[in-house]
Formats: C-alpha cells, structure tokens, sequence
C-alpha cells in the first residue's frame, strides 16, 4: 500500500486528550470526533487538514487514554497514514483496528516540513519526500502480524475467520 | 533461563511452557470490562463480528463511571447502549449509577481479578490490578469486543524492567510519590510496550490502597502493565473478596530482565508533577507556593479509603481557603460508605468540600468540576495533560492526596508538614 499527500508535522508526546479533547466523547461518531480533532493543541490545524494527507509526529504518538475515538478522530479528518518516531502501545493497537494505518520512522519527523508531499510506501516501510528532492526516510515495515491482520480487513473480519475456525 | 511473573502468567493463558518478550500470542483471558465512554463502540463492533453471544457472561462486566450521573442528553444516550446491551444479553455484572464507582477500583473490590489472571479493560489504567499479581492491561473498544466474542486476545509478550524499591518512605511520601518518581526518571515512555515489575522491601509496608495507586500509573510511563508479586499482604486482601480461584505467580529468581533498577525511597520528599506531562516531575518544596483554585481528591489512582483518611487527618479542625475549591470524591460506593462510617465526610463537609457521588468526577475534563481558563488545579489524578481538565491553559499538578489536602487549607501548592507540623508523620 502507497499513501501520497501532504504533511503535517507535530510534536512529541502528543497525547489522546489534545488529539480529541474527552469533553467530546460523547458520541462515536466520526464526523463528530473529527471536528474537533486537536483542537487543544493547534485550532487551525483541523481546517489546514485534506483528504489523503500524512501526519507526520515524533516520540510517543497517541500516548495516554485508550480511547479509540482518537485514531477514529484522525482518520475522519481525512489523515490517510501517520508517521512517527515511536507510537503508544494501546494507540497503535486502536489505530490498526480502526483502518489507520501506522509507520515507525525514526528519520522522518526531523527532515520533513508543514506542507511536504510525501510518498509512504507501508510495505517497503519507506517515506519519499517528493517535495525534498525524493529524500528517502527508511522507517519499520509493517510487523508481519499486523500485516496479517491489516490483509484480513482489520479485526473484526479477524474475530470472524476465528470463529468460523473453530 | 527463568520467567518473569508476566511471562509466566502469559504463557500459562497461551496454553505454552514459556514465552520471551517480542513473541505474538495468542491469550485466553480471565475477565474483561469497558466503561460508558468505550462500551458503546466496543458493542458496535461485537454486533459487527457476527456473535451471538459473549464468550462467558460471568466474565464481562460494564461499569458507567465517567459521564453518570448523564451529564447532557449525548451521554445519556451512549449510556442508553450499554443499559440495553446489558438486558438483551442478560448479563450479570452491570454498575450503574448508585452501585458504579470508578471501574479499577470497583472491580477490585468486588473480586473479578485475582492473583495470576489476565485482566483485560477498554480502559488505559486496567493495569491498575496488577498490584494484586495479575497481568492487567488497558485495550481500545475494537480489541475489547474481540476478546468479548473469542475469550482471547493477541498480545505481544513485553520485556520486563524490574523496579526495586529501598528504605523506608518518610512522612507524607506514599505510593503515589514513589511511581511519579520513577516516571519523572524515566520519562513518559521510559516503559514502553514493556512491563514495569514493582518490587523491594519499600512495598512490604504499603497497604493494598497505596499499592494500586503504583500499578495504576505504569501506563503513564508508557507500560503495557505494572506488576507486583503477591504478598501476604496481598492474600489477606483478595481472599475474602475473589470470586473465582487464583493462582500466586512469582518471577523466577534466574528470569530474565531487561533492566533492573534501585530507587532510594528513603531519600524520597512528596512530589507533584508539574503541569503538563506526568513526567514533569519535582519535590512539592519547588513548586510550593503556586495559588491553586481547585483541590481535587479522587480517581482510580488516589480515590481509595487510605486517600480519604489521610486527607481527613488534615482537613479535620480546618477549613477549605477562601479562595479555593475543594472537591472529594470516594472512588465506590463501599469507600463512601466507610468513609461515612468513619466520619471522614463529616470531616470533609465542616470543611467546606464538596463530596460527589462515586464517579471519575473532573478527572477528564468532562463534568463535576471542569477548570476554567487559566485556572490552577492540585489533583490526586493520573494525568495533566493539556485540556485533561477543563480548559486548554488550565495547569494541573498531580499529587498525593496530602498534598491535595495541604493546598486546599492553605490555597497555595503546600507540604503537608508546613500545616500539619514537621514532626506529625503520616
Ligand atoms: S478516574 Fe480518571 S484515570 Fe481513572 S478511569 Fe476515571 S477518568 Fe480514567
């Protein structure tokens, strides 16, 4: 699988409470969540936000709650991938549950710019900045379970292929 | 080479002599719960896999604990699914409102985890129960249904860094004050995907109450779980309350560690940490003197009975300041209760606190207590991140319930010696 679109650069450590404040968690609906996704951290971000694009973050993404409203949130905005240094463990879980699909880079967060046009490619586990002249960020293929779970259609087409294995 | 508790623990539920961190399992789980905020999504995806049935209705609980009483007609609505979800499926172990407390510490008390289970919640502190020698760990909604219809979960088996706790703790430093140092050295994700075992004669002499409020906080070092050898200490506590058997699982004196680590807790001062990471962390005496608007004793990590006492102890014959805002709130029903009939609430209501009903209460910003803009809190929470209670520029300090206790009486960020006298110890 190949993502191509823009970046977006955050920090470090950014946690499940700025990525959707919980005073909004009172729906599951992703149009909802979406609309407010980090609100708390830049308000200008969500409307600068394009089908297709990449978040590109650095240590720790997604640290803190378990809420899957988070990588939900993101995804509704139209984010297509995210790129990070290291990401959450209960985050990383929710995000390929939820069809988000991550890459760990180490590389990437510290060459790209607000805007760049990337080319992730999840298989070869690499980031092409297009904008940079190609530069090539060689990040972690997919670990071969998730991979398997990602070809399954994510978990719930998982749970039934177990079930009906049984 | 031996195993660590966790590994043990992960390979007896993956039916498998022995495990070594990295590996993919495949697990059968003891129990499995998810509250009001994450119980919703976790039924639309178990409707979606087809199953008829949970895998055992004696090991699925759902607890409403974040937004009950419903805070708006939205909440009330995600709680609507639950409620009916629950009758359709007749299941047994449902908390509402009035019987509800925060889910760790109500689940505890009631007995549905005991010494070497596998105890998974869609909720990140489920590792709160590892204090009683169990592999706990907190999933999203889309893994909690999974492990609702198969009764199994895959997990990736996490290495294992040992804490050894020395000495004895001084007065006023608690459990509380030991894991926010070990995270202010390690940092946020000084533990992640790994597990944090607890252990050293410093944890000998912790009640149950002081030990969870560890455990409960190893996610905010970015743990897959935290973990203590049962005691007798511990078996004292869940034998009368476990309502199925359990196993004492114990690391091997040969298990391989990716670290082994010695804090000096006798050295150790109260400490808060500052806003607005869990890993900004400094002695109270730095950071004294800061005003605080609102004082906020609860949660699943310091909600419990001995949080209560020990701020009653300094609330008692005083009063809340003028300018500052006390909250309580008893983690359950049973703590409220015990509370009452120790004449802690008395205490807490001459005062001038306010006590809620058993919830997470402002916990997450959401309601019973939201921070305004700029506001300054003293919270004997788990986390301080931005927004986390109230408004984006709110500051948070989270602390031991003392020092909560303290601040509150003097209206700045204050040591419990500097109101109670140095030499009263805790
Ligand atoms: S008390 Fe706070 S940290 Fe604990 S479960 Fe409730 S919201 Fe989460």
């Amino acid at each position: 699988m190949v993502v191509r679109g823009a970046a977006h650069v955050v920090g470090h450590h950014i946690d499940t409470d700025v990525i959707i404040p919980a005073r909004y968690l009172v729906t599951a609906e992703p149009a909802a969540l979406a609309a407010h996704v980090f609100e708390d951290l830049d308000p200008s971000l969500r409307a600068r936000l394009a089908p297709g694009d990449v978040l590109v973050a650095g240590e720790n993404f997604g640290q803190g709650s378990s809420r899957e409203h988070a990588p939900i949130a993101i995804k509704a905005a139209g984010i297509a991938a995210v790129v990070a240094i290291s990401f959450a463990r209960i985050f990383y879980r929710n995000a390929f549950n939820v069809g988000l699909p991550l890459l760990e880079c180490r590389e990437a967060h510290a060459g790209v710019r607000e805007g760049d046009v990337l080319e992730v490619d999840f298989a070869a586990g690499t980031i092409r900045n297009i904008t940079r002249g190609g530069a090539l960020y060689q990040g972690q293929p997919i670990p071969a379970f998730m991979q398997r779970l990602v070809d399954a259609g994510g978990i719930v087409p998982y749970v039934r292929a177990q079930l009906g294995s049984r | 080479m031996g195993l660590t508790i966790t590994e043990k623990i992960l390979a007896a539920h993956a039916g498998v002599p022995s495990v070594r961190p990295g590996e993919i399992i495949d697990c059968r789980v003891d129990f499995v719960f998810a509250n009001d905020i994450t119980a919703p999504l976790a039924i639309q995806e178990f409707e979606k896999m087809g199953v008829a049935r949970v895998f055992d209705p004696d090991r699925v609980a759902f607890v409403l604990d974040h937004y009950v009483p419903n805070k708006d007609i939205a909440s009330a609505n995600q709680c609507k699914i639950t409620r009916e979800f629950v009758r359709r499926h007749a299941l047994p172990h449902f908390y509402d409102i009035g019987r509800a407390g925060i889910a760790h510490v109500l689940l505890a008390e009631e007995g549905f985890v005991g010494p070497g289970d596998v105890f998974i919640g869609a909720d990140s502190h489920t590792c709160n129960h590892g204090a009683l020698g169990a592999f706990a760990t907190g999933v999203g909604s889309s893994d909690l249904a999974a492990a609702m219809a198969l009764g199994r979960l895959w997990l990736r088996v996490p290495e294992t860094v040992r804490y050894e706790f020395r000495g004895r703790l001084r007065p006023w430093v608690t459990g509380k004050d030991l894991i926010l140092a070990v995270i202010g050295r390690i940092g946020v994700d000084g533990a992640r995907y790994g597990a944090m075992e607890f252990a050293g004669e410093t944890l000998r002499d912790l009640t149950m109450d002081e030990r969870f409020s560890i455990t409960n906080m190893a996610i905010e070092a970015g743990a897959k779980n935290g973990i203590m050898e049962p005691d007798e200490r511990t078996l004292e506590w869940i034998t009368p309350r476990a309502r199925r058997p359990f196993t004492v699982v114990r690391s091997d004196p040969d298990a391989a560690y990716a670290d082994v680590r010695t804090i000096d807790a006798g050295a150790l001062e109260p400490v808060v940490a500052a806003p607005a990471s869990p890993g900004n962390v400094v002695p109270v005496r730095e950071a004294a003197g800061v005003r605080v608007d609102q004082c906020f004793i609860g949660t699943c990590t310091n909600g419990r009975i001995e949080d209560l006492r020990t701020a009653a102890r300094i609330l008692a014959g005083r009063t809340v300041h003028r300018d500052t805002r006390l909250l309580v709130i008893p983690a359950t029903p049973a703590i409220y209760r015990q509370a009452m009939a120790e004449g802690l609430i008395q205490i807490f209501l001459e005062a001038g606190a306010a006590v809620s009903t058993s919830t997470c209460g402002p916990c997450i910003g959401g309601h019973m207590g939201v921070l305004a803009e700029g506001e300054v809190c003293v919270s004997t929470s788990s986390r301080n991140f931005v927004g986390r209670m109230g408004h984006k520029t709110a500051q948070v300090y989270l602390a031991n319930a003392a020092v909560a206790a303290a601040t509150a009486v003097t209206g700045h960020l204050t040591h419990p010696a500097d109101v109670m006298g140095a030499l009263v110890g805790a």
